[in-house]
């Protein structure tokens, strides 16, 4: 049973629904980091599959530079979560609706 | 045989972990699955013969992504249970499925239509090496800026949590932090 | 020379823009003095121009610049100093640096000041680049700034609920012209491919003569908005509330008259269409005894003039009809000089009177105000055509036209109406300057205008006593090298005796008959209960035939009607219905939708990803489209779309 590209492009979409539930579910902004860093790397693993099949290596500079900006996201996506925390004591969602229409 | 059952092995594990850490309660557990989802990725990574890219995998994510959000979850109450209210279940599952359908047929028709071109086909030489050539001749500029973004991420992280470090805000009253923030803005107005 | 014609042309345009400086600002006497002195440059400027066009018979072409150049189209910023313009060029910047210094003392105490010479001098800018222009276009833009500064002078002391009604007026009947001979100007380009004088009227002659009516009917049309010949009359002598300098620039010697220039410099045209030229010979004709009427029995000194203006274009299209546009273009120069200096000495009765225009209320100004009369009377004396003054010889040349033609209801009614220019303008002469002193009774201390204002005066005087006998011949050489030079001789000489001598006792007949009726010493300040006042006719006169009053009830009354039905109906319910229809369309939408915007990040997220889901949805149907879009379009077709 030979593993193509299909195999992976199906791993992807099940992986990004997985990251797609936890950014719409979870409450807690922790876990809504997480979740987007499992949707990040779905698509890396389809990124990788398409550059290993087609034989090009444009694919692994995508994921590249897609891990660089997670690295930066989560940098400064905690520094502005712990400053929240100290002002809040808590990173709940549901408490940050100061932008009410 | 050897690719297949190591595919399925780890989709299975991947996609177990990941499961675990959108749905568990513990913060801790999700960031030790997490963490694990991580590795078992880069496996992928080597079973498609990006070595360079499964190492950069497991350095970044696994060491520092982690140990960033470890680092992170000591200013939080992480022992505490995360309770959260929840919305209709359906609405979320069937949102994300149809999502990533779509996002997978758009990036298959390409493929399906066989219109894609290798513009830096892989060549005899190993893997790290010609991933390097091509980094640093035909993305250099990319590559450059990225690095710059890493610093900026770097240097706004540690001013954000670096943030009043001496006071705790969550202990203090609204009008409290109100009078702190005017002393400080008269300060600079007086300098 | 091209320094010259543009000194000529653009000084009045930097006066204007120098007083305009100051136009906002308290009254400053150098806003009066430097556009005067600017004029005056370009006074000079024309007169050099004008020995060069007589020393060297040759005309002066200049293109300052390309103005429009899209396909077949080209209108360049041209201008042509030639026999014609020239004169024009020389009534105008003499008239106005007349007027223009005699204001200085006529407006000294108004606060509009520097305003009032911002206008004037702007309006003799429009007047030089309409005189001045070698093709229509530049010519058109002329005309609107008359029209424009004209509306701005009418309306000077727009305090005045009159005085911005007759801008008004003025301006909207100019308009309704306009659109005629903007239409004129259509049929032109779209005849000859070309708005250039030159390349114009040699391509006429190759026309049909159902165009050449057209052009030449709409064309006039113009003519008769901005000349004021009937039926859009009645403006100029409304427009007699703007201040008396102006009616002397504008509504006199300058602007009315372009009316007669497009005549005259359209000759080559309407010598191909005799039958409009007589159309138009008979409507100056008929205009001539028609304002000579109303102006018998007028009670406004200044109203008077302008019918007597109105009556003398009348003469001018009649010339210009019967294809004697020399004379005409003649009649046009002398009566700039002699009417505009009766308006000025107008002004300086005014001035005396505290604009009281009444002359049943004056009487006996003569005493104290010696000049001004003695001016009136030798321009009425002009006007009326009396040997040797100017009006004789222009006005003669006309009857002589239109006789000689065998126009003779032309020419009856024009000698006719040459008694009644005698008698209007020598009752009023009578009225203000002789009989019973009446004035005092009334509270009036009259006194005589400054100094300077009389010496700024004086030139027009001379040239009205002398320009007839001294230019004709001149004139006539020099004009007929550019019109046709027809010369109208009556080869009896018994007849042409007869006619001269029969003519200047009719007229001083006339003028006998004014003194003699209107300086008794029982003239009264009429108070509407006297036999004369009651009778039709008179009623009839001083209602001005009633045009106005019919105007008011038949056209504007309607017109306003029906745009209250139009704003109550169309405009209120459909419109501005289905404006607020599509804003409340939106108000309402987001005034339902609002509860999206709760602020809770996790609910957005859901947004976000359901719009996610539209936009790549949308993408692979348009994949999917652009993929099979020939099926598509076979099956499209085969539905019979």
């Amino acid at each position: 049973m030979e593993i193509g590209l299909n195999h992976y492009l199906v791993l992807s979409t099940i992986l990004f629904s997985i990251g797609l539930v936890g950014v719409m579910r979870r409450k807690n902004l922790l876990m809504l980091f997480f979740a987007t860093e499992i949707l990040l790397n779905s698509v890396n693993i389809a990124f990788a599959a398409i550059s290993h099949y087609y034989g090009d290596l444009t694919g692994q500079m995508f994921a590249f530079f897609v891990i660089a900006i997670a690295a930066s996201e989560v940098a400064v996506g905690l520094g502005l979560l712990i400053v929240w925390h100290k002002r809040y004591n808590n990173i709940d969602l549901d408490y940050l609706n100061t932008m009410k229409g | 045989m050897f690719e297949a059952i190591a595919f399925y092995l780890f989709a299975f594990l991947t996609i177990a972990m990941f499961y675990i850490t959108v749905t568990t309660s513990q913060a801790l557990y999700a960031l030790t699955a997490l963490a694990a989802g991580m590795i078992f990725i880069s496996a992928f990574f080597f079973i498609l013969g990006a070595d360079f890219l499964g190492a950069v995998q497991i350095v970044v994510y696994s060491g520092a992504v982690m140990a960033l959000y470890s680092f992170g979850m000591m200013f939080f109450d992480t022992t505490r249970e995360v309770k959260e209210k929840q919305g209709n279940k359906y609405i979320v599952v069937g949102l994300a499925t149809v999502a990533a359908v779509l996002v997978v047929l758009i990036f298959s028709a390409p493929i399906l239509s066989d219109n894609i071109i290798a513009l830096y086909p892989i060549g005899e030489a190993g893997n790290t090496q010609e991933v390097g050539v091509v980094l640093f001749t035909k993305y250099l500029v990319p590559f450059e800026v990225a690095a710059i973004m890493l610093l900026v991420a770097m240097i706004s992280g540690i001013v954000l949590a670096g943030k009043k470090m001496d006071a705790s805000l969550t202990l203090m009253t609204e009008k409290e932090i109100q009078d702190m923030r005017k002393e400080k803005k008269s300060k600079k107005a007086l300098l | 020379m091209e320094l010259f014609l543009y000194t000529a042309l653009f000084s009045p345009l930097v006066g204007s823009l120098f007083a305009a400086l100051f136009s906002m600002s308290a009254k400053t006497k150098w806003a009066g003095i430097v556009p005067s002195i600017l004029l005056g440059v370009s006074l000079t400027s024309s007169t050099i121009l004008l020995f060069f066009v007589l020393g060297t018979n040759s005309t002066l072409h200049v293109e300052m610049m390309t103005w429009m150049e899209t396909g077949g189209l080209y209108i360049p910023f041209g201008f042509v100093v030639d026999q014609v313009s020239v004169t024009m060029m020389m009534v105008v910047t003499l008239v106005s640096t007349v007027v223009h210094v005699y204001a200085i003392g006529y407006m000294d105490h108004d606060k509009g000041f520097n305003r009032f010479f911002a206008w004037l001098s702007a309006f003799v800018f429009s007047m030089m680049i309409l005189v001045m222009s070698d093709n229509f276009a530049g010519l058109f833009i002329g005309w609107e700034g008359v029209g424009l500064c004209s509306w701005g002078l009418i309306g000077f002391w727009y305090q005045k609920e009159s005085a911005t009604w007759a801008a008004n007026e003025a301006f909207i009947m100019n308009r309704i012209a306009d659109l005629g001979m903007l239409i004129g100007i259509f049929l032109i380009y779209w005849n000859t491919g070309s708005l250039q004088y030159d390349i114009v009227f040699p391509a006429m002659a190759t026309l049909d003569t159902t165009t050449l009516v057209w052009i030449g009917i709409f064309l006039f049309i113009g003519a008769m908005g901005k000349s004021a010949q009937f039926p859009l009359h009645t403006w100029l002598a409304d427009a007699m509330e703007g201040p008396t300098p102006v009616s002397a620039l504008i509504h006199a010697a300058t602007m009315v008259t372009a009316g007669v220039y497009l005549v005259v410099r359209s000759n080559e045209l309407y010598a191909l269409i005799p039958n409009v030229g007589l159309f138009i010979a008979s409507l100056g004709a008929f205009v001539a005894i028609f304002a000579a009427t109303m102006a018998l029995v007028n009670r406004d000194i200044k109203r008077v003039i302008a019918y007597s203006t109105l009556s003398q274009l009348g003469y001018m299209f009649a010339a210009a009809g019967l294809g004697a546009y020399w004379v005409a273009l003649f009649h046009l120069m002398a009566h700039a000089f002699f009417k505009a200096l009766l308006f000025l000495g107008a002004g300086n009765v005014m001035h005396a009177m505290d604009s009281e225009l009444d002359p049943f209320k004056m009487g006996g100004l003569g005493k104290g105000m010696k000049w001004t009369m003695i001016m009136m009377t030798l321009a009425s004396v002009a006007l009326a055509g009396i040997f040797p003054l100017a009006g004789f010889f222009s006005k003669d040349l006309i009857l002589e036209a239109a006789f000689v033609d065998h126009h003779l209801i032309i020419y009856g009614v024009l000698l006719l109406t040459a008694g009644l220019t005698a008698f209007y303008s020598f009752r009023i002469i009578a009225l203000i300057f002789h009989g019973k002193d009446r004035h005092t009774a009334l509270g009036f201390h009259p006194h005589e205008a400054y100094k300077f204002m009389l010496i700024a005066m004086s030139p027009l005087l001379l040239l009205a006593i002398i320009s007839g006998f001294l230019f004709k011949g001149g004139f006539f050489e020099m004009v007929t090298t550019l019109l046709p030079a027809t010369e109208y001789h009556i080869h009896d000489h018994l007849t042409y005796w007869i006619m001269t001598i029969g003519t200047q006792v009719f007229v001083i007949a006339s003028i006998f008959y004014a003194y003699k009726k209107y300086m008794s010493p029982d003239i009264k300040v009429p108070d509407g209960t006297s036999a004369m006042e009651q009778s039709f006719k008179y009623k009839l006169l001083i209602n001005q035939y009633y045009i106005p009053h019919f105007y008011a009830e038949y056209l504007v009354k309607p017109y306003r009607e029906l745009s209250t039905i139009f704003w109550e109906k169309i405009d209120m319910k459909v419109v501005d219905a289905t404006v607020d229809g599509i804003a409340n369309a939106f108000y309402t939408t987001a005034e339902q939708t609002r509860g999206m915007q709760s602020g809770n990040l996790s609910t957005m997220l859901k947004w976000m990803v359901a719009g996610l889901i539209g936009l790549l949805s949308l993408a692979v149907v348009f994949g999917l489209a652009a993929r099979h879009s020939d099926s598509i379009v076979i099956m499209l077709s085969g539905l019979g779309v």
